[in-house]
């Protein structure tokens, strides 16, 4: 069986810079994956990579057997892969329960007449997308506030929130960039757990970008460690995390 | 959900007994002749504000050009309803049609002036469709167009270059325009035209596409991350938009003797896009009444002459110094308290 | 001849322009607002210098200098009375609506004091016609003062972003407000001295273009004001020689327009080249290319 995702000397430059160089990775159906390293490594713009945001400059990438290399961002979510920002990125002026509803977009179908004329599809279907919205912020355990402003919500329930939405547009993988940013250690410990609980839950397979070595360790079964754009270390997390050279990249000498 | 279901049908509701007031008002002979003459403008703005807030509230994009698709709308139904003034009898019927076209053809301009919307942002998409406007206002004005038994005839030159039959009938006249349009809008059809409006545009924007069109204005790099298709939805908006405003304009064109292209100039669209921001952006219910209440004023401040647009200038920044600068809605928070507070998170 | 002639006409309405679009340029630089009062802040300039030349029997000079205070003044007052309060508004559309506001407000002060029929404006220039050619080709004085005062313009406005401490705070403050007020810029006095030096321009943009078409009414400085608008975003709006460049290639597109293709569509032909050129290059010209960090 193919891995879920892989990818073959994967590189990208900016003018004389190279972001990312020969990036091999795979990544096999419903593993937690972690992707470390110093800032300024590359872990973001290889996000951007893999979701189109940015076309490789070379290499390869492919999800679930099929080749995405150089699709569009649309084009990539619809194959399979769903994303959160390290800066948040939510729909402010929208409800928690739109931003989820909008996640389920392309799921959900009816036309725009249907929609303008209030047709029986559109009660349907709009039904359908409520009920599964409010499924995924019970996960998250943000259905008391499905009819809040997304901007109302405190800092860390926005890192959840763009987590349900990634999961409403029901990805095969899932890429998370740095969830624990700015939580506190009980707020990251229950992330851990939600984390878990997605992966098990909606038999999904998740790549993350994190600095809390606490989180990394404690959820992550493999990791890769990236320095200056190439891959410094690849395999188990608890063998990574013994290696000399991810020490000294981390700690300096 | 129960919450905007109640906000829409207040909106409708207000617009109804609006309405039902003016209609016992007219019957009962309260109206002057100044304010009656003013009934059907007053549905043509509050239409185009609409229109307008679709594109700046939900969709999130500056229009500066909204003259031109009324323009495009205005001229088209007018030309329609000139050619076909003994062919369609039943002027409701013609009527009818004439505002579907003037619609249709203000969607294609709106497709058109979408294109750009595609690959510019903020004030360089706002250049752009002020640019667009006044291509169609002078385009519009420099196009003669003739009937007669031979069939339609063409000049940009003049009226004398078409070669026409001495029995033939200009139709539209360059800078003079189209005159003599059958005067079928009414303040009814006006209303309706209104609630019909109201009803796309409010139906729009609860449902799939509209949440796509606003979940692409708040943040255009995680809607593609979910897989939105920008360019169909920022099409979608400017395109229903157009063709909202194109029927203001076939409602407009069929009220007034002479229809010249001059009159949609930049001026025309500062003006809608002023209504949309005082009654604030995204909020239809605010764009109703600020459409309603500013084209009104200067017309009620005709009394005084010279002196109404410098008192409605005035007003204008008052309004928006009050109702925008920081430091005022925090002096508004202490002093007033909840009076003002609902406004102005709406405002928002 | 006549095309060269036709040229050099476009090459001075393009130096108004230019002028015109100095101003908006450095004001959206650096306040990110396009301030549409900009083009009646040269009617008023105009009348200014009207009005010392008929009432006062001033000499063109001191009209002319006359006419750069009182606009001076006036977009100091404008800034600070309109738009300063405005600046953190929730929406950038806030400050927009307000300067059209000042637009109508100069426009009905301005009616009312002086009336709406057009006056004909006595030209400043003292330079005679220049000659060439046996007479096949007339540049007259006008046409050589505008062009020769926007080339000065624009070097000294170079010279003082670039090498004074002023300019230098003006350039910061376009690129951060925030950074800039951290090294201890005083952003108010800044954006001020930015909007003085606008309006100061557009005073001699107002004496100029009523000195080569003498007619002044209250809504002259409507029309030049989009367009220089429109050649500020075309060089690429914030660039100063981007500024220029899009004013003298418009003058020449509306002039040759006007004399080979229509005059009615003239103004169609200035707009739609915007079109296309902002599709080509989606920042204007000499704009900066700026992508949004994911």
């Amino acid at each position: 069986m193919a891995p879920m995702l892989e990818t073959r000397n994967l590189g990208i430059s900016f003018g004389g810079l190279r972001a990312v160089n020969e990036f091999n990775i795979k990544i096999e159906k419903g593993e937690l994956y972690g992707l470390i390293g110093p800032n300024g490594a590359g872990k973001t713009t290889l996000f951007n990579l893999l979701t189109g945001v940015y076309k490789p400059s070379e290499g390869f990438v492919f999800l679930d057997g099929e080749d995405i290399t150089g699709k569009s961002t649309i084009e990539i979510n619809k194959s399979g892969i769903a994303r959160t920002f390290q800066n948040i990125r939510l729909f402010n002026k929208m409800t928690v329960l739109d931003n989820v509803k909008v996640g389920l977009h392309n799921h959900h179908p009816y036309s725009t007449l249907a929609g303008i004329f209030r047709t029986p599809s559109y009660r349907k279907v709009e039904k359908e997308m409520n009920e599964r919205a409010m499924e995924l912020l019970h996960v998250f355990d943000l259905d008391g506030e499905a009819d809040y402003l997304a901007s109302n919500l405190p800092y860390g329930k926005q890192r959840k929130l763009e987590i349900a939405r990634a999961l409403a547009t029901d990805p095969k993988l899932l890429l998370l960039d740095e969830p624990a940013a700015g939580m506190n250690p009980n707020e990251t410990k229950e992330l851990m757990n939600t984390i878990h609980f997605v992966r098990d839950h909606f038999d999904m397979t998740i790549l993350l970008i994190e600095h809390d070595m606490k989180l990394v360790s404690g959820i992550c079964e493999k990791l890769t460690v990236l320095n200056f754009g190439e891959v410094l270390c690849q395999g188990e997390t608890a063998q990574v995390l013994q290696n000399p050279q991810v020490i000294k990249a981390y700690l300096g000498e | 959900m129960n919450k905007k279901l109640k906000s829409n049908l207040i909106t409708y509701g207000m617009v109804l007994v609006a309405f039902v007031i003016m209609q016992i008002l007219l019957s009962t002979g309260h109206i002057s002749s100044l304010f009656k003459g003013l009934l059907v403008p007053i549905c043509v703005y509050v239409v185009l504000a609409l229109s307008l807030n679709l594109v700046v509230g939900i969709s999130g994009e500056l229009s500066l050009g909204h003259a031109g698709f009324m323009c495009a709308g205005a001229f088209a139904s007018a030309f329609f309803t000139k050619c076909t003034m003994d062919t369609i009898t039943v002027s409701g019927l013609r009527f009818f049609l004439a505002i579907l076209i003037g619609a249709a053809v203000a969607a294609v301009f709106g497709i058109l002036i979408g294109i750009p919307v595609l690959r510019l942002k903020g004030d360089y998409l706002a250049i752009v469709t002020l640019a667009f406007g006044e291509i169609i206002k002078n385009v519009v004005n420099a196009f003669y167009i003739g009937l007669d038994s031979k069939g339609f005839h063409f000049s940009m030159k003049d009226q004398f270059s078409m070669g026409m039959e001495p029995d033939g009938q200009i139709i539209l006249n360059g800078p003079q325009g189209i005159t003599g349009v059958s005067k079928d809008s009414t303040f009814i059809i006006g209303v309706v035209l209104i609630l019909l409006t109201l009803f796309i545009v409010l139906n729009l924007i609860d449902s799939r596409d509209g949440r796509a069109i606003q979940a692409i204005r708040d943040n255009r790099i995680a809607a593609s991350s979910v897989g939105l298709n920008i360019t169909k939805y920022k099409l979608m908006a400017f395109t229903v938009s157009a063709a909202l405003a194109g029927a203001a304009g076939a409602l407009y064109s069929h009220n007034l003797a002479t229809l010249q292209a001059s009159k949609f100039n930049f001026n025309t669209s500062i003006l809608v896009l002023v209504f949309v921001v005082l009654g604030g952006i995204g909020n239809m219910r605010g764009s109703v009444i600020a459409a309603v209440i500013l084209t009104a004023l200067p017309e009620m401040l005709r009394g005084l002459a010279d002196y109404r647009m410098l008192i409605y200038a005035i007003v204008l920044i008052v309004m928006m110094l009050f109702n925008w600068a920081p430091k005022a809605l925090e002096w508004r928070e202490r002093y007033l308290g909840q009076l003002f507070k609902k406004t102005a998170k709406e405002g928002k | 001849m006549s095309f060269l002639s036709y040229l050099i006409n476009g090459i001075s309405l393009g130096s108004v322009y230019a002028i015109i679009a100095l101003g908006y340029t450095m004001v959206y630089g650096i306040a990110k607002m396009l301030n549409f009062a900009h083009g009646d802040v040269i009617m008023v300039g105009g009348y200014a210098a009207i009005t010392m030349m008929m009432s006062l029997n001033a000499n063109p000079f001191v009209a002319v200098l006359v006419a750069i205070v009182v606009c001076t003044v006036l977009g100091i007052v404008i800034e600070a009375v309109a738009y300063r309060p405005l600046r953190n508004a929730a929406s950038p559309l806030a400050v927009l609506i307000t300067a059209i506001g000042v637009s109508y407000l100069l426009q009905n002060v301005v009616l009312l004091i002086f009336g709406s029929s057009p006056k004909s404006f006595q030209s400043v220039v003292p330079v005679p016609d220049l000659k060439l050619a046996d007479g096949a080709l007339t540049i007259t004085g006008e046409t050589m003062v505008t062009i020769l005062s926007s080339m000065v313009i624009m070097i000294v406005l170079t010279l003082f972003i670039n090498k004074t401490k002023a300019g230098q705070a003006m350039l910061a403050v376009a690129e951060d407000k925030g950074a800039a007020q951290l090294m201890g810029i005083n952003i108010n006095g800044t954006i001020a001295l930015t909007f003085a030096i606008g309006s100061g321009l557009a005073a001699i943009a107002g004496v100029l273009l009523c000195s080569a078409y003498p007619s002044l009414s209250p809504y002259t400085g409507a029309m030049p004001g989009i367009k220089a608008f429109v050649a500020a975003v075309f060089g690429g709006i914030g660039s100063v020689p981007g500024a220029m460049i899009g004013g003298i290639l418009l003058g020449i597109i509306e002039i040759l327009g006007k004399a080979y293709i229509s005059s009615q569509l003239a103004d169609a032909i200035v707009f739609a080249v915007l079109i296309v050129v902002l599709l080509v290059k989606p920042t204007g010209l000499l704009g900066k290319q700026i992508q949004e960090k994911v």
